[in-house]
């Protein structure tokens, strides 16, 4: 479904990605992790082909979003759908609204049929009685859910997650978590999921890879990333606070010279 | 001069190309999205209501004591030369040929401007523009386009109110106050005001000012940086732009019209 390929990625001097492999097969739900600031979100709109790489092919259902149109960008979006860290929910629609807000734009559908679709998407999500609620009225846990039949409501081919579960209590992480991998089956997509939850995202990936330094730096199955030899990787799913990413960040005097305990030299 | 001046100037300059040009790409492409299958009638109603309709108590209140104050300030310098009668004909013009497209412009840049640089910017630092984007739904057709036609529409509309509010302002201070003889001052503005040179060219001035505040406003909220801080420098930016652009339009649109 999505095939990444030496891909590079630079902003000014400051390389993101550089030369990156992926691979996305129908059906499967990937997982992407990595350190803060590592990529993945940049990755994620690489895929989706809001940005543009400097060299490598992002290839999606066959493909290259880096060489089309606008116009087919959009048609390649219709098959896409995308939950952002924050659900992005139109603040001036309701919940009802919000998941018919695609089909709408796309589609001349009858009214009755309309109104079908979006209570089955929201059915799925457990929030068809909330379908009258704004955004402000909703919890953060209920607008992710909100934002996911909105996501899924065009029947979409590939489904991109940015940090799914960020903000969210220990209850809604499950619930999110549980509501990708259904979604994903259900509609025989293939799901590219970008999390720090180690936990809940390995419960559900088939497949993961771990950025670091602009570089997949693991991949594999998540028992196969469990036991990966890279220090780095391991600083990652551990948590630790020692290990090759430093905790301190870089700085071009010692503490004591801050301080004036140290004579400049 | 400081030796840095002329490199400084240069360079602000050169870096203000490519966002002019995007801000000009923002424009042309919203103003010819209306032809796009994302445009909605039903999305350009609420925002004639919503810039117009919503800004019209301020402009009435606005036009009410602007024409007021014409009218006594009109009859100070006439009434030395003995020329009250014209005083119905300066209010007139003056409302029509300058003030009432000028602070209409200005209180629509400030009252609705500033709100649609703030809706545009929250939508973009709650990355709802991205969420469309993904939907495959143009911005151009659903965001920008509606608000721009409106703001096109929607101020020269409140200007004639102003104008028509502005001149009634004067006519209470003048006649029934200042004793001026109402048909005098009915009269001599009828004699006096013409369709072309002044209520048209008025209007057209109007016209422009509507777009040049709705393109600055629209254009600030989605360059704004996508941070609570970028969306209020962004509404600052857009209130001051706007008004200053109107300012300086109207010297060129006088200049070029009358």
């Amino acid at each position: 479904m999505v095939e990444i390929r030496g891909l590079h990625f630079a902003r000014g001097e400051h390389v993101v990605l550089d030369g990156i492999d992926l691979h996305v097969p129908r059906g499967a739900v990937i997982a992407v992790m990595g350190a803060s600031g590592g990529g993945k979100t940049t990755l994620l709109n690489l895929v989706a082909g809001s940005l543009q790489g400097q060299r490598g092919q992002v290839l999606v259902a066959g493909k290259d979003t880096t060489s089309l149109s606008r116009a087919e960008l959009y048609r390649l979006r219709q098959q896409m759908g995308m939950l952002f860290q924050h659900s992005a929910l139109f603040t001036d629609l309701s919940a009802f609204e919000n998941v018919a807000f695609p089909l709408r734009r796309h589609f001349r559908l009858p009214e009755s049929l309309l109104q079908k679709l979006v209570l089955m998407k929201l059915e799925a999500v457990g929030l068809r009685g909330a379908a009258q609620l704004m955004p402000a009225e909703l919890s953060g846990g209920m607008a992710r859910r909100v934002a996911l039949a909105r996501a899924v409501i065009m029947d979409p081919l590939l489904i991109l997650y940015d940090e799914p579960f960020t903000g969210l209590d220990p209850i809604s992480v499950g619930i999110i978590a549980s509501l990708i991998r259904r979604l994903n089956d259900a509609l025989g997509a293939s799901s590219i999921v970008v999390s720090h939850d180690v936990k809940e995202t390995f419960a559900i990936a088939d497949y993961g890879y771990i950025l670091g330094g602009g570089k997949v730096i693991a991949e594999g199955s998540p028992d196969a990333l469990r036991s990966s030899e890279s220090p780095l990787a391991q600083q990652f799913l551990r948590g630790s606070p020692e290990g090759p990413v430093p905790f301190h960040y870089p700085a071009a005097t010692t503490f004591a010279q801050d301080l004036g305990l140290q004579v400049n030299k | 001069m400081n030796e840095f001046f002329i490199p400084r100037l240069g360079h602000t300059v050169w870096e203000s190309v490519p966002r002019l040009g995007a801000a000009t790409r923002l424009l042309l492409g919203g103003l010819g999205a209306v032809g796009n299958r994302h445009f909605s009638f039903r999305q350009w109603l609420r925002e004639v209501y919503g810039l117009g309709v919503l800004s019209l108590a301020l402009m009435i209140v606005a036009a009410f004591f602007t024409g007021m104050v014409l009218g006594f300030q009109g009859y100070y310098a006439l009434v030395r030369f003995g020329a009250t009668s014209a005083l119905g004909t300066l209010i007139a013009l003056s409302l029509l040929r300058e003030l009432g497209p000028v602070l209409t412009a200005l209180l629509f840049a400030g009252r609705a401007g500033s709100a649609l640089t703030a809706e545009i910017g929250s939508m973009k630092a709650t990355e709802q523009l991205a969420a469309m984007e993904m939907m495959a739904v143009n911005p151009l057709a659903w965001v920008v386009a509606p608000r721009l036609w409106g703001g096109i529409f929607a101020v020269p509309i409140l200007c004639v109110i102003f104008d028509l509010v502005g001149i009634f302002g004067g006519y209470l201070v003048s006649v029934p106050v200042l004793g001026v003889d109402g048909g005098t001052f009915w009269g001599q503005m009828q004699s006096n005001v013409t369709l072309s040179g002044d209520i048209l060219n008025g209007l057209l001035k109007a016209l422009c000012f509507g777009l040049i505040v709705t393109w600055i406003a629209v254009w600030q909220g989605f360059s704004a940086k996508p941070t609570a801080e970028g969306v209020g420098a962004a509404t600052t930016r857009s209130v001051v732009m706007a008004s200053l652009a109107v300012l300086g339009l109207d010297f060129i649109l006088t200049a070029l019209l009358f």
